[in-house]
C-alpha cells in the first residue's frame, strides 16, 4: 500500500499554516496572567447558519492586552464571494458586489492567522463562528484552528449567581449589550460586533474578579 | 484596511473640541491610533506623581474624576469629566508628572489620545492649543496650585475680555453743554459751573462745534491775566476739535486721544466738523468702559451718590459675572466676587438711606442678609430677603426705636429693589415689623422657632438660619449665633423637623429615565432647579452644619467641605455634594442670565445632550445625602 498522500498533503501545506501550527510548539509561559495575555476578540459575518453551504463575509477582529484596545491594532476584511443570499443582506449590508476593497478566501485565512497567533479567541457563541472558520480552512485543505477559545454566552451565564441562572436561556449579543450596558454601535458588521463582544468579555472578567472568581481555568472551561 | 472603529472614534470624537476644528483627514489619522480603555468604578487611569504617559483622554462613555491629593493625603475633587470631556492633558502642556489622580466615578469607557500622533497633526494650530490650556487650567485650578494656574488665567484668560471690551462701542455723553461762539467766557464758565462740568464745547449758529473749553484753558489763560474775563469764548478754546462718527469703539475712541494728545473727542453726526454735535466722549468715559472689573466696580459703589449709580454698578457686575462664567473660571472664585460686590451695594444702599434719615440711629445695629444672600450664594438678581437686629433699648423706648429703623429698612429696601433686587414676595425683609426687633427678642423668636418646631417655624427658620451680618455692630450678630446655638443644644426634636424639611423635594425616583418638570402653572414642562436640586443640598448642609454645632460658615460648598473634613468616613460624599452644589449654582446662572432671570427654570429642551447628562450626574450625591439624612436624624417614621 502506499501511504505516500500522507506525508505528500503534509508537505503541501503552504508556509503561513506552519509558521501558525509553529507558534503553538512553544509552550505558553504558565506565568502569564489574565491581565498581560493577549486576547482577540472576533466575528463573521455570513451568508447563512449552514457551515457547509453558507460563506464568510467578512471577518473582523480587535486585539487587547488588560483593558486597552488598540484602535490600529483590529483587522477588518471583506471576502470575495461565490454563495451569495439576498435575503441575509438586510441583516449585514454587505452586497455581492459593494464598492469595498475584497480578498480571497486563502488571503483572508492567511491573514487571519498571522493576525491571531496562539492567542485566545473570544466570540459571541463562539462555535458558529469557529466552525464557519473550520470548514474554510478545510476547504483550502488546512487543519482545524488551534486556539483556545471563550464563548462569551457561556461565560456570562456562568457568571451569573446559580440562583439567578436560567438553564435554557440563550443569550444574544444584543441582551448582553443590554444587561452589561455596551453601547450597540455598528452592531451587524463584523468589526462592530468584535469591539461589542470584546467590551462585553472585559466587563464579565471585571465582574468575575470581584469575585476572586476568576483564573484560566474558570474563564477556558467549558 | 478599512478601519470601522477608528471611524466610529471619529464619530464621536468630531463632536466635540478640540476635535471639532480639525479638518477630517487629520481627524481620521488621529482616531486611528486612539486606544479604547475600559475601566471599572474605582479603577484608577493615573495617579498623582505617575511619570506622564503618552496619551491624554476622552470620556466616551460614564465619567472620570480628577482628585487633588494636599498635604495630609487627603483628596480633593478637582473636576468630574463627562462623555465629550477630556482629561489628562498635563503632558500635552508640560512634560511632567501628573499633579492630579484620576479615577473611574463609575463604569466608563476612555480614548486615549496619542500625544505625538495629535501634536504631529494640529501643529501650531492655534486655537486647538488655546482650547486645551483653557482645559488644563480649568481642570488643573485649585488653591494649592493657584500660583501656577495663575499665570496661565493672566496670560490668555483676561486678554480676550479686554478685547471684547475695546471693541465694543464707546458710551459717550449725549447732549453735551455746548455755548454759542459770539458768548464771552464769563458767560461760558457760568454755565460750566453750573452744570458742574469740566469743558464746555463751543457751537456755531447751526450747532456744528467750533472749540472746546476746558478748566485747564481758563486756568492758563485767564487767570494769569494773558485775557481778560469779558473776552470772547473764540480766543480761549482750543480749535479745531476733533470729531467722530457715533458708532466708534472704546479702542478707536482711546487711539485718537492718544494720538491727539486729547481728553474730548467730539461726536458729530457725520463725524467731521461740517456737521451737527451730538455729542462728547471724555477720557473718563473710556476709563469707565474698559475699567469692567471688581476693584473698579466697587470703588464706584463705594462712591454712588444715588441708588441709580448703585444700578449700573451691578448691571456692570452681572457683564463681569458672564464673562467670568465664559472664561470657566471656578465658580467658588466667582460667587466670592459677586457677593463681595452685592454686600458692598447693600452697605451703600444702607449709608444712603442712613444719610437720609433726620437723626443718626439711637442705638447700634445690625443688618442682616438672610437667605442665599447670607450664604454667599447670590449670583445673579434674587429677592432680598434682610432683616435688621437692634440693641435692647427701655421699654418705653421700643417702639420708637423700631420705628426709626423700619423707616431706614424701607428705604434700603426701596433702593434695593431700584437696583434690581426683587422685594421678597413673603415680606421678609426689614422693613417688616416681624423682622426687625431688638436683639432680646429675636433671642426669644429663634428659641420659640428651636423648641416648639412646626411647618411654619421651619420654613421661617430655614430662612434665617443662614444669616450673615452685613453691616454695622458684629457683636450683636455674634450674641444671637451663641444664644442659638445653646438653644439647639436642649433639643433634638428641631432637628428632625428641619430633616424633613431638608427631604420634601426630593429629586424622586425614575429620575435617571426621566426629569420631573413642573406639572401646572406658568412653568409647566420647565424643570425647577432651584427646588430639584439646590434646596435639597442647601437643606442638608445647613442641617448638619447646625447640628454639628459649627457657627460661622454660611455658605453650601463650604458646609460641605467642613463636614468633609470632621468626618472621614462621608469624607467623598461630601466632597460630590459640594461639587455637585458648585456645578448646579453655574448651570443656574447661566440659565439665569441666557433668560435674564432668576435661573430657577430651566427649559430642558434647550440644554445639550452633553449639558442634561452633566446636570443628571449631580443628583446623585443628592439622593445619598437624603438617604444619610434620613438614617442620621432617625427620619423613616418621622416623614
Amino acid at each position: 500500500m502506499n501511504f505516500n498522500w500522507l506525508f505528500k498533503k503534509k508537505q503541501s501545506f503552504p508556509d503561513f499554516w506552519n509558521v501558525y501550527l509553529e507558534t503553538f510548539s512553544k509552550k505558553k509561559n504558565k506565568g502569564d496572567t489574565i491581565p498581560n495575555t493577549r486576547f482577540i476578540a472576533f466575528d463573521t459575518e455570513t451568508t447563512g447558519f449552514d457551515k457547509k453551504e453558507d460563506r464568510v463575509l467578512s471577518i473582523g477582529a480587535v486585539s487587547f492586552v488588560g483593558k486597552t484596545i488598540q484602535v490600529n491594532n483590529s483587522l477588518e476584511l471583506y471576502l470575495e464571494q461565490d454563495v451569495f443570499k439576498p435575503e441575509t443582506v438586510k441583516i449585514h449590508g454587505l452586497m455581492k458586489t459593494g464598492s469595498r476593497e475584497k480578498v480571497s478566501e486563502l488571503e483572508a485565512i492567511k491573514t487571519f492567522l498571522a493576525y491571531i497567533k496562539n492567542d485566545v479567541l473570544i466570540a459571541h457563541h463562539a462555535n458558529f463562528d469557529r466552525n464557519m472558520m473550520n470548514e474554510m480552512l478545510s476547504r483550502h485543505g488546512l487543519g482545524k484552528l488551534k486556539n483556545k477559545f471563550i464563548d462569551t454566552g457561556v461565560l456570562y451565564k456562568k457568571s451569573i449567581h446559580i440562583i439567578y441562572r436560567e438553564k435554557e436561556k440563550m443569550y444574544s449579543l444584543d441582551d448582553l449589550c443590554k444587561e452589561l450596558n455596551v453601547p450597540m454601535v455598528d452592531r451587524h458588521t463584523a468589526t462592530g460586533d468584535a469591539l461589542i463582544t470584546a467590551l462585553v468579555f472585559l466587563k464579565i472578567v471585571s465582574r468575575l474578579d470581584k469575585r476572586k472568581h476568576l483564573n484560566w481555568g474558570y474563564l477556558l472551561e467549558r | 484596511m478599512k478601519n470601522s472603529i477608528a471611524e466610529r472614534v471619529y464619530d464621536f470624537l468630531k463632536n466635540y473640541p478640540p476635535f471639532n476644528i480639525l479638518k477630517d483627514d487629520d481627524l481620521l489619522k488621529i482616531s486611528k491610533q486612539v486606544s479604547i480603555i475600559y475601566l471599572e468604578k474605582g479603577d484608577t487611569l493615573f495617579k498623582k506623581g505617575d511619570a506622564f504617559n503618552e496619551h491624554f483622554y476622552m470620556v466616551r462613555n460614564g465619567a472620570i474624576t480628577s482628585f487633588h491629593t494636599n498635604a495630609t493625603n487627603a483628596q480633593e475633587i478637582v473636576n468630574i469629566s463627562d462623555a465629550g470631556d477630556i482629561f489628562g492633558v498635563r503632558p500635552l502642556i508640560a512634560k511632567e508628572n501628573y499633579k492630579l489622580t484620576a479615577i473611574a466615578n463609575e463604569e466608563s469607557i476612555v480614548y486615549a489620545i496619542p500625544i505625538d500622533t495629535f501634536q504631529a497633526v494640529t501643529n501650531n494650530n492655534a486655537s486647538v492649543y488655546k482650547f486645551l490650556i483653557t482645559a488644563f487650567a480649568t481642570n488643573a485650578y485649585d488653591p494649592y496650585t493657584a500660583e501656577e494656574t495663575g499665570k496661565i488665567f493672566s496670560d490668555y484668560l483676561p486678554s480676550t475680555s479686554q478685547d471684547v471690551l475695546s471693541f465694543q462701542t464707546a458710551n459717550y455723553t449725549k447732549n453735551p453743554i455746548t455755548c454759542d461762539f459770539k458768548s464771552s467766557l464769563k458767560d461760558a464758565a457760568i454755565t460750566m459751573s453750573a452744570h458742574k462740568i469740566g469743558c464746555i464745547i463751543v457751537v456755531d449758529e447751526d450747532s456744528k462745534p467750533v472749540g472746546i473749553i476746558t478748566n485747564s484753558d481758563i486756568k492758563n489763560k485767564i487767570a494769569t491775566g494773558l485775557f481778560p474775563i469779558e473776552t470772547s469764548v473764540t480766543n480761549i478754546m482750543s480749535s479745531p476739535v476733533i470729531t467722530n462718527k457715533k458708532d466708534l469703539t472704546v479702542a478707536d475712541g482711546q487711539l485718537q486721544m492718544i494720538k491727539h494728545t486729547i481728553g474730548h473727542l467730539c461726536i458729530t453726526k457725520d463725524g467731521t466738523v461740517n456737521s451737527k454735535l451730538i455729542g462728547v466722549l471724555t477720557q473718563h468715559d473710556v476709563l469707565v468702559t474698559l475699567g469692567n472689573n471688581p476693584s473698579v466696580i466697587l470703588k464706584e459703589i463705594k462712591r454712588a451718590k444715588r441708588t441709580k449709580k448703585l444700578r449700573t454698578a451691578r448691571l456692570k457686575a452681572n457683564t463681569l459675572l458672564k464673562s467670568y462664567l465664559e472664561q470657566n473660571i471656578p465658580i467658588s472664585h466667582i460667587v466670592k466676587i459677586i457677593s463681595q460686590i452685592n454686600d458692598a451695594i447693600n452697605i451703600r444702599a444702607i449709608e444712603l438711606a442712613i444719610k437720609k434719615m433726620p437723626t443718626p440711629p439711637p442705638v447700634p445695629f445690625s443688618w442682616m442678609a438672610i437667605g442665599s444672600q447670607g450664604r454667599k450664594e447670590q449670583l445673579l438678581f434674587t429677592d432680598q430677603d434682610n432683616a435688621i437686629v437692634f440693641q435692647d433699648v427701655e421699654a418705653d423706648k421700643y417702639e420708637e426705636t423700631q420705628a426709626y429703623f423700619l423707616e431706614v429698612a424701607k428705604l434700603v429696601t426701596k433702593s434695593l429693589n431700584k437696583i434690581g433686587f426683587e422685594y421678597c414676595e413673603a415680606n421678609m425683609m426689614a422693613s417688616n415689623v416681624e423682622w426687625c426687633k431688638s436683639i432680646t427678642n429675636w433671642k426669644l423668636q429663634f428659641e420659640n422657632w428651636i423648641l416648639n418646631p412646626d411647618e411654619k417655624a421651619i420654613l421661617l427658620s430655614s430662612i434665617f438660619f443662614d444669616y450673615n451680618s452685613v453691616y454695622g455692630d458684629n457683636n450683636l450678630v455674634d450674641e444671637l449665633s451663641n444664644s442659638i446655638y445653646s438653644s439647639l443644644s436642649k433639643t433634638s426634636l428641631f432637628f428632625k423637623f428641619l430633616g424633613r424639611d431638608a427631604l420634601k423635594n426630593p429629586p424622586a425616583f425614575g429620575f435617571f429615565k426621566q426629569f420631573l418638570v413642573e406639572e401646572s402653572g406658568d412653568q409647566k414642562d420647565l424643570f425647577n432647579i432651584k427646588s430639584r436640586a439646590l434646596m435639597p443640598l442647601i437643606d442638608a448642609a445647613r442641617l448638619l452644619i447646625l447640628s454639628s454645632n459649627i457657627k460661622g460658615i454660611n455658605n453650601t460648598a463650604e458646609r460641605f467641605e467642613k463636614l468633609a473634613e470632621m468626618e472621614p468616613n462621608n469624607k467623598e460624599l461630601y466632597q460630590s455634594c459640594s461639587y455637585a452644589f458648585k456645578a448646579l449654582s453655574k448651570f443656574k446662572t447661566k440659565q439665569g442670565l441666557l433668560h435674564n432671570n432668576s435661573g430657577k427654570f430651566i427649559e430642558l429642551e434647550t440644554l445639550t445632550k452633553e449639558e442634561k447628562l452633566k446636570l443628571k450626574r449631580c443628583f446623585k450625591p443628592i439622593q445619598e445625602i437624603q438617604e444619610t439624612l434620613k438614617m442620621r436624624f432617625d427620619l423613616k417614621n418621622f416623614m
